[in-house]
């Protein structure tokens, strides 16, 4: 295999990999912050407003990591680094 | 694939590139701004007024409510700032609905512009209420050895709020594109629905991490009372 085809497998399976592991983490962690939300605004609905602009807030932070998973799996597929690097140099042989 | 509009290019002359980031950026200037100017030039205040003003006074109230429910003392300071984020954030993801346009908040750029500007302005807030040293002291809180930590968190929750913005917007569009070509039907439009409300929910968290942050950053230290009594 030259370098192209090893740096193209190596960024897909990475790339399947971030998402899919990077993504365990926060859906436990989102169920477990909206279950105990749902459970404390069963215990006090007069709370409901903080408890709802907390939950969101906080169901943000830990969707952020996701999000960070995700843009770097992105980054693998469609705009490569080391991808772009190789065909640059492969472009500047081939001109030679 | 197109990743972001930045590759979306109007109009080029030599080193200038009109790409639709900044032009689908003026269009949501140039609405908001024309737009308040408009409403706002016939206000009244007795009881029969315009619609636009009816709405532009509930967004105003709302956002000044959700303001002072985080902390900050006096929203009518802040809401200039606040305020504008939400808008902006919101009008882009809003917009999506039209077809051709693509929300320039799906740039990486525009976030990290927006985000910057959060980054600037919370020390100035600060520096206002507190005072040069007594901000800079905030920084030293519980021990000097939190001294690095709370910088990196400065830097890093920048970085978050840029990057959260961009891959949710981001991500919105990319699944609506993908989606186009495997069932191009009736999906899409479900996926542009729950598009709608995941940018309103993040224009909300924006501007309210934004105030967050800047209500920790003015919080000053009270004297504690109960003990100043007991002694």
């Amino acid at each position: 295999m030259d370098s192209i085809t090893i740096i193209a497998v190596v960024s897909i399976i990475t790339a399947g990999l971030t998402i899919a592991l990077g993504s365990i983490g926060p859906a436990l962690g989102e169920g477990r912050a909206v279950s105990t939300a749902l459970s404390s605004l069963a215990q006090q609905p007069d709370a409901s407003a903080t408890i709802t602009r907390t939950l969101f807030v906080g169901l943000a932070m830990i969707e952020s990591i996701a999000i960070y998973c995700f843009v770097v799996s992105m980054i693998l597929i469609f705009a490569n680094p080391f991808w772009n690097h190789v065909i640059a140099g492969a472009a500047k042989v081939a001109g030679k | 694939m197109r990743l972001s509009p930045d590759q979306l290019i109007f109009w080029q002359h030599g080193f200038f590139k009109l790409n639709g980031t900044i032009v689908f950026t003026w269009g949501l200037m140039l609405v908001l701004a024309v737009g308040s100017k408009l409403i706002t030039r016939r206000l009244s205040t007795d009881l029969k007024r315009s619609r636009w003003q009816n709405l532009l006074e509930i967004i105003v109230t709302g956002i000044e409510k959700q303001i002072s429910d985080v902390g900050l003392k006096h929203p009518e300071k802040y809401i200039g700032f606040l305020g504008t984020l939400f808008l902006f954030v919101a009008l882009a993801a809003l917009c999506t609905v039209i077809p051709g346009y693509e929300p320039p908040t799906g740039s990486l750029s525009t976030t990290a512009a927006l985000a910057l500007c959060v980054f600037v302005a919370v020390p100035l807030f600060g520096i206002e209420e507190q005072g040069f040293w007594g901000y800079l002291a905030s920084y030293t809180k519980p021990t000097i050895i939190m001294l690095p930590f709370n910088i990196i968190s400065e830097l890093s929750r920048t970085l978050a709020l840029a990057v959260r913005l961009f891959g949710n917007m981001m991500s919105g569009a990319m699944i609506i594109a993908i989606l186009l070509t495997i069932t191009p039907f009736i999906f899409p439009i479900v996926m542009t629905l729950l598009g709608l409300l995941t940018g309103m929910v993040q224009a909300y968290i924006f501007s309210i991490l934004a105030a967050v942050y800047i209500a920790a950053a003015t919080r000053t230290r009270k004297p504690k009372p109960a003990l100043a009594i007991k002694n």
